[in-house]
C-alpha cells in the first residue's frame, strides 16, 4: 500500500502526459483532424501520404544522415577530449568545467550565435578565411542545402561532444592505471594501449552514451529550427521539424502526428537494444 | 609513468587541447563581443577591412537597453525561472518517493514499473507535442506556465527517479532499521534518516533537472502564445526577429542574459552537475 501511495504522483503525471498523449497521437494519425475540425477516420492515409511525400523522404534521409554523422563525430571527438582531460595539467578543473558549457547553455540561444557566425554577409568565419587568403568567394554556409546540413552536424557535434567527453572521462577514471603500466612495460604503444586496454573497458559506458545521444539527435528539433528552419527549399528538414511545420504551422494535426510517429520504430529499436543490454549487465 | 619528450607533449597534448578549448568557447566569446559592439561595427561585410575584428574599442550597452525597453525580456526571464524551479521541485518530490519505493520496498510489479519509468525517460518531446498541445488546451492550461510546469516533469521524473534509486541503494539498510527499532515510523525514518543522507543525490538530480527545464524549447513554443507568458528561448526566437530582420545585437544580448542564470547555477554546483549527468547514463 505504502509503495502504491509513494509511486502514485509519478505514475499519474507520466500516464496523463506520456501514455495518454501517445494513444492520442496514434488516434490523431489515423484521422483527418486539423485545427478547428475534429475530422474523421482515414485509416493509414496519413502514413501513405507522408511516405510518398518528397519533402518527408528528404526529411527522413536527413534525420538518418544527421544522426549518423553527428554521433560518429561526437564519439570520436568526445573520446579524444576525454583522454586529454584524463591527464594532469594546471587549471584542469576550470578547463573541464568550461568544456561543458555548450551542453548547459540553452541550445536555442547558442544556435543563434552559430547562425550569426554563419551569416551570409557578416560571417566572421568568411571574414577570417578571406583575409587570411584561404578563400576568394564566401562559403555558402546556410544558403546551400548540403553545406547547411553539414553546418547543422557541426553545431550538433559542438553541443553534444562535452556530454560524451565528461561521461567517458568518468568511465576512464575508474580504469586502474596499473593496467596501462603493465601494457607499456610489455611494449604496447599509446594506440595499442588505447585499443586493447581502454576501449574494451570503456565499452559499456560508451554504448549507453551512444544510445542516449542517438535518441536525442534523431528526435532533434531546436537546432534545425533556429539554424535553417528546414530551408533552403526544405532541404534540411528533420522528421521533427517537418512534423512541426505540418502540425503546427499548417494546422494539419493528423498528418503532423503521423510524421512524428515515423520516429517511433527507430526509437523503439534503440530502446529495446538498450534494455536487452542492461539485462545482460545485471545478469553478469 | 610513461615518459614523453617535450615536443611530443606539445603535439599530442597542448595543441589539441587548445583547439578543443577554442572550438568550445569561441561561440560564447562571439556572442559576448556582438552583444557589446555598436551597430556601426556590427554590420561590416566579410570583405571589408576591419582593424579590430575580434574585439571592440567602443563597447556599448545600447543592445541591452534596447532589449529591456522594447521587449518583455525580464518577464520571460522570470517566467523561465518560475517554471524551471516549480517543475524541478515537483519532479524531485515525485522522484524521491518513487525512487524510495522502487529501491526499498519489495512489491509485485516493482521491476515492471522500474522498467516502464525508464522507458518514459527515453521518449523524446518531439514525439508527443501535437496531441499534448490538444490535451493541455482541454485542461484549460494552454498559454499558462502550468502547461509547462506539469509537462516538464514527464522528462524530469524518470531521470530523478533513476538517479535517486541508485543513490538509495548505496545507503545501508541497517541505518533505516536502527531508526525503526528506536521507534521511528517508516515515514519518519524516510524523512529523517534516508532523505538527509541522500542530499548530495538530491542536489545532483535537482541541478540537472533545472538546467533541462531551462533548456526545453518545443513544448514552450507550442503551448504558449501570448508575449507575456513566454520563456526566454521562445521569446528570443519569436520577438527578436521581426519579419526577416534579425536584430543581431539585441539577439546576442538576449542570448547572453538568458544564459547567465543557468551558467551561474552550474558554476556553483559543477561537481553535483557532473555527478548527475554521469549518474543519468549509469541507470
Amino acid at each position: 500500500m505504502l509503495a502504491l501511495a509513494l509511486l502514485a504522483p509519478a505514475v499519474v503525471i507520466l500516464v496523463t502526459f506520456i501514455a495518454y498523449p501517445f494513444v492520442m497521437a496514434i488516434w490523431f494519425s489515423l484521422t483527418s483532424i486539423r485545427v478547428g475540425d475534429p475530422g474523421h477516420f482515414v485509416g493509414l492515409a496519413n502514413f501513405t501520404k507522408a511516405w510518398e511525400d518528397s519533402i518527408f523522404q528528404t526529411a527522413f534521409k536527413n534525420t538518418v544522415f544527421y544522426t549518423f554523422w553527428a554521433t560518429v563525430f561526437k564519439l570520436t571527438l568526445g573520446m579524444w577530449l576525454a583522454l586529454l582531460l584524463n591527464r594532469h595539467f594546471r587549471f584542469k578543473r576550470i578547463v573541464r568545467a568550461s568544456m561543458l558549457l555548450p551542453f548547459i547553455i540553452p541550445t536555442v540561444l547558442s544556435a543563434f550565435a552559430w547562425r550569426w557566425m554563419f551569416d551570409p554577409t557578416f560571417s566572421v568565419v568568411n571574414w577570417l578565411l578571406y583575409h587570411t587568403g584561404f578563400i576568394a568567394n564566401r562559403l555558402p554556409f546556410l544558403s546551400n542545402g548540403d553545406w547547411a546540413m553539414w553546418c547543422a552536424i557541426l553545431v550538433n557535434t559542438w553541443r553534444g561532444m562535452p556530454f560524451f567527453a565528461i561521461t567517458l572521462l568518468a568511465g576512464l577514471q575508474t580504469i586502474n592505471p596499473d593496467l596501462h603500466e603493465a601494457a607499456a612495460l610489455d611494449g604496447a604503444n599509446a594506440w595499442n594501449r588505447f585499443w586493447h586496454v581502454t576501449w574494451p573497458l570503456l565499452l559499456p559506458v560508451t554504448l549507453v552514451v551512444v544510445v542516449f545521444s542517438v535518441i536525442q539527435t534523431f528526435s532533434d528539433f531546436q537546432l534545425i529550427y533556429v539554424l535553417t528552419g528546414g530551408g533552403p527549399a526544405n532541404s534540411t528538414h528533420l522528421v521533427a521539424t517537418y512534423a512541426y511545420q505540418l502540425g503546427v504551422g499548417t494546422g494539419l494535426l493528423g498528418e503532423g502526428a503521423a510524421i512524428s510517429l515515423f520516429m517511433f520504430p527507430v526509437l523503439f529499436a534503440v530502446v529495446w537494444i538498450q534494455l536487452k543490454y542492461l539485462k545482460r549487465i545485471e545478469a553478469a | 609513468m610513461v615518459i614523453e619528450r617535450r615536443w611530443k607533449k606539445w603535439l599530442y597534448f597542448y595543441i589539441p587541447l587548445a583547439l578543443f578549448i577554442l572550438f568550445t568557447l569561441f561561440p560564447f566569446y562571439w556572442m559576448a563581443v556582438t552583444a557589446f559592439r555598436p551597430d556601426g561595427e556590427l554590420y561590416r561585410t566579410w570583405r571589408q577591412a576591419n582593424a579590430t575584428p575580434f574585439w571592440t574599442l567602443a563597447p556599448t550597452t545600447e543592445h541591452f537597453h534596447g532589449l529591456l525597453e522594447s521587449t518583455a525580456f525580464l518577464r520571460w526571464l522570470g517566467n523561465t525561472m518560475f517554471i524551471a524551479l516549480a517543475s524541478t521541485a515537483i519532479s524531485l518530490l515525485c522522484g524521491l518517493f518513487a525512487g524510495y519505493a522502487l529501491s526499498r520496498l519489495r512489491f509485485r510489479g516493482s521491476e515492471f514499473l522500474g522498467t516502464a519509468i525508464f522507458i518514459t525517460y527515453l521518449v523524446p518531446q518531439t514525439l508527443l507535442f501535437i496531441p499534448l498541445a490538444d490535451i493541455v488546451r482541454d485542461m484549460h492550461l494552454g498559454n499558462t506556465p502550468w502547461s509547462l510546469i506539469l509537462t516538464y516533469p514527464t522528462f524530469l521524473i524518470p531521470f530523478c527517479t533513476w538517479l535517486l534509486m541508485g543513490y538509495f541503494k548505496t545507503i545501508p539498510k541497517e541505518l533505516e532499521e536502527c531508526a525503526r527499532i528506536d521507534g521511528a515510523t517508516r515515514f519518519g525514518a524516510m524523512f529523517r534518516i534516508i532523505f538527509p543522507v541522500a542530499v548530495p543525490g538530491i542536489l545532483s538530480a535537482g541541478i540537472f533537472a533545472f538546467t533541462l527545464s531551462w533548456n526545453e524549447f518545443i513544448y514552450a513554443l507550442v503551448f504558449l502564445s501570448s508575449v507575456e507568458e513566454k520563456t526566454v528561448p521562445v521569446g528570443v526566437v519569436s520577438e527578436l526577429i521581426r519579419g526577416d530582420i534579425f536584430f543581431w545585437g539585441q539577439l546576442m544580448a538576449g542570448a547572453l542574459l538568458g544564459s547567465v542564470p543557468v551558467a551561474l547555477v552550474y558554476s556553483f554546483f559543477v561537481e553535483y552537475y557532473v555527478a548527475g549527468m554521469t549518474g543519468s547514463v549509469k541507470g
